[in-house]
């Protein structure tokens, strides 16, 4: 299988001195769905921008589909789809304008523009908008907007930078759906969110960045399976004393009938249940405090 | 990219561009539609009937190409500065900067839809004069060649203002402290053969002077200057705009992290 994207010692000095890159290796294989998670910072839109050539690298390589973009940069440029975290479109132009012109920048026909426009438009339910100007349209239509633009060339490479960062919940599931449908169909994607939740459901492969360097890169189950520790929270049907505590356990009393309880890896929450019952504590739901992730994003930040 | 499909982003550049200066109309069109003809009402027909002659014609004949290039110069300009500008404050020069085309497809692209506009508002400037004078254009060639050539010098001039402009107040400094003053300066209204001297000498300094007085021997016949030196300036300024817009879209210079 070939390389998607290949990044070799990527280096990125801003103007002001700022080291937003130090150097980082990173391989997405062709077909992947693969999540870029760090912290605000941490330098993943520097990442994007460099790969998409909206800012210059000061050392490294950046190939795509083995096209390098320092030698044949348009061809590395057609492979690619860009959907940025901040809109980017013009506020006074149609939703199709926006979309055909897209087209048109590739070289693609009229004809054959139009006839993607519309393609992309239906399956992002944009159609029925399509001559709003895109000032008028909600957060999520834009957000759409920019994914059915970033598609109309037909990439081999999808960029997603925080795609779904201020869209509902309905909303995010169904362009969800749509990402996993045009993965299947052989489109590579690359997705960096927030929601870690978003990363654990979609992506196989992950790569951590912080403060411009790989702090993990590896699949998606290997990631989780390092995962040592749990925290589920239960619901009592009483207040639970102020003297509540479990043998063996880290618990945490959050509310009058709220207790926290952390589990290590192969750890029983029988005990739990039955430490619980001995002290006349009636359990009536459990979930985890946080998504597993989660957990794991914040313990391999703490350590790097 | 093949030729065919850079051929096809420049002309989605173009007819975007035009469709934009289209669709603002009352912004791009009208204005200057009125103010030239203000100018010839006042300066040509009120004022110019009491000025008699000059170089030959009537007042309002005389300052009637003059006008007509200031109005080509300033909206060549004001539309690529405005909507190069206008993609860069609102983030969508990316959709261009990440795309494929060559730096000259998206260069003549902008540039081609500011000579669309300032041809269009000329011509709209020209059918008006012709409610107050007749024209008997005497040199196609010179008129139309300076007319095209100002036009595309002045719209990469634009793109160069548009690159390096933070705010919309820097878009508007150009025109308003800049091109206005020196076409004003130019010979627009008189013959330099009025001034004393000393400030006739300081006028030739003044480009707008070359590039409205060969328009003028392209529509009347007569110039107050050479109107081969018109046309080397004006090419030789062409290409240093060019050569300085190809650098700035080539190194990413404020365009470009």
């Amino acid at each position: 299988m070939s390389k998607a994207l290949e990044i070799r010692g990527l280096r990125k000095v801003y103007d002001n001195g700022f080291e937003a890159l130090k150097g980082i290796d990173l391989c997405v294989e062709e077909g992947d769905f693969f999540a870029l998670l760090g912290p605000n910072g941490a330098g993943k839109s520097t990442t994007i921008g460099i790969i998409c050539s909206l800012v210059k690298k000061t050392a490294g390589s950046v190939s795509v589909f083995g096209h390098s973009i320092d030698s044949e940069l348009a061809l590395a440029k057609k492979e690619i789809g860009i959907v940025p975290q901040e809109f980017n479109f013009s506020n006074f132009e149609s939703v199709w304008d926006i979309v055909v012109n897209q087209a048109g920048y590739y070289g693609l026909t009229r004809e054959l523009a139009e006839q993607r426009a519309e393609t992309y438009l239906r399956q992002l339910d944009l159609w029925e908008k399509r001559n709003t100007a895109s000032r008028m349209l909600s957060g999520g239509m834009k957000r759409r907007l920019m994914i059915a633009r970033a598609l109309v060339h037909e990439p081999r490479l999808l960029i997603l930078d925080e795609p779904t960062a201020g869209v509902d919940i309905e909303l995010r599931r169904s362009m969800w759906a749509f990402l996993k449908e045009i993965n299947q169909r052989g489109t590579t994607i690359i997705l960096t969110t927030h929601y870690l939740e978003e990363a654990e459901s979609l992506c196989r492969n992950i790569a951590i960045i912080d403060s411009g360097e790989i702090a993990e890169n590896t699949a998606m189950k290997t990631l989780l399976k390092q995962l040592h520790r749990e925290t589920f929270v239960l619901d009592t049907k009483e207040p639970l004393p102020d003297t509540i505590s479990i043998a063996g356990f880290e618990t945490h009393k959050t509310d009058e009938q709220m207790l926290e309880v952390a589990l290590e890896k192969g750890g029983s929450l029988n005990a739990v249940f039955a430490a619980l019952s001995e002290q006349g504590v009636e359990v009536t739901s459990m979930r985890n405090k946080a998504n597993r992730l989660e957990e794991l994003f914040v313990s391999l930040l703490a350590k790097s | 990219m093949t030729t065919r499909e850079q051929w096809i982003a420049f002309i989605t550049i173009v007819r975007k561009e035009i469709r934009r200066f289209l669709r603002i109309w009352m912004q791009t069109l009208l204005p200057p539609a009125i103010t030239m003809s203000l100018y010839f009402i006042i300066f040509g027909a009120l004022i110019g009937s009491r000025i008699g002659e000059m170089g030959g014609f009537t007042y309002m004949e005389f300052v009637v190409p003059g006008l007509i290039m200031m109005s080509v110069i300033t909206n060549a300009y004001s539309n690529v500065v405005s909507s190069f500008f206008g993609a860069k404050f609102q983030r969508f020069v990316e959709e261009i900067l990440v795309s494929p085309m060559s730096n000259n497809t998206v260069l003549w692209g902008y540039v081609l839809g500011g000579v669309a506009r300032g041809l269009l508002v000329g011509l709209i400037v020209t059918l008006l004069s012709l409610f107050f004078t007749r024209l008997h254009i005497q040199h196609i060639g010179v008129t139309v060649g300076i007319v095209l050539m100002t036009s595309i010098m002045f719209s990469l001039a634009g793109f160069i203002n548009a690159v390096y402009a933070n705010n919309f107040d820097d878009v508007s400094i150009v025109p308003v402290f800049v091109l206005t003053p020196l076409t004003y300066l130019g010979g627009v209204f008189y013959s330099i053969d009025l001034l004393p001297e000393f400030w006739a000498d300081v006028s030739r300094l003044n480009p707008m002077l070359y590039i409205v007085n060969a328009f003028r021997y392209g529509v009347l016949g007569v110039s107050d200057v050479n109107v081969g030196t018109a046309f080397l300036m004006v090419g030789v300024f062409t290409l240093l705009a060019y050569g300085y817009c190809m650098y700035l879209l080539n190194t990413g210079k404020r365009l470009r992290q």
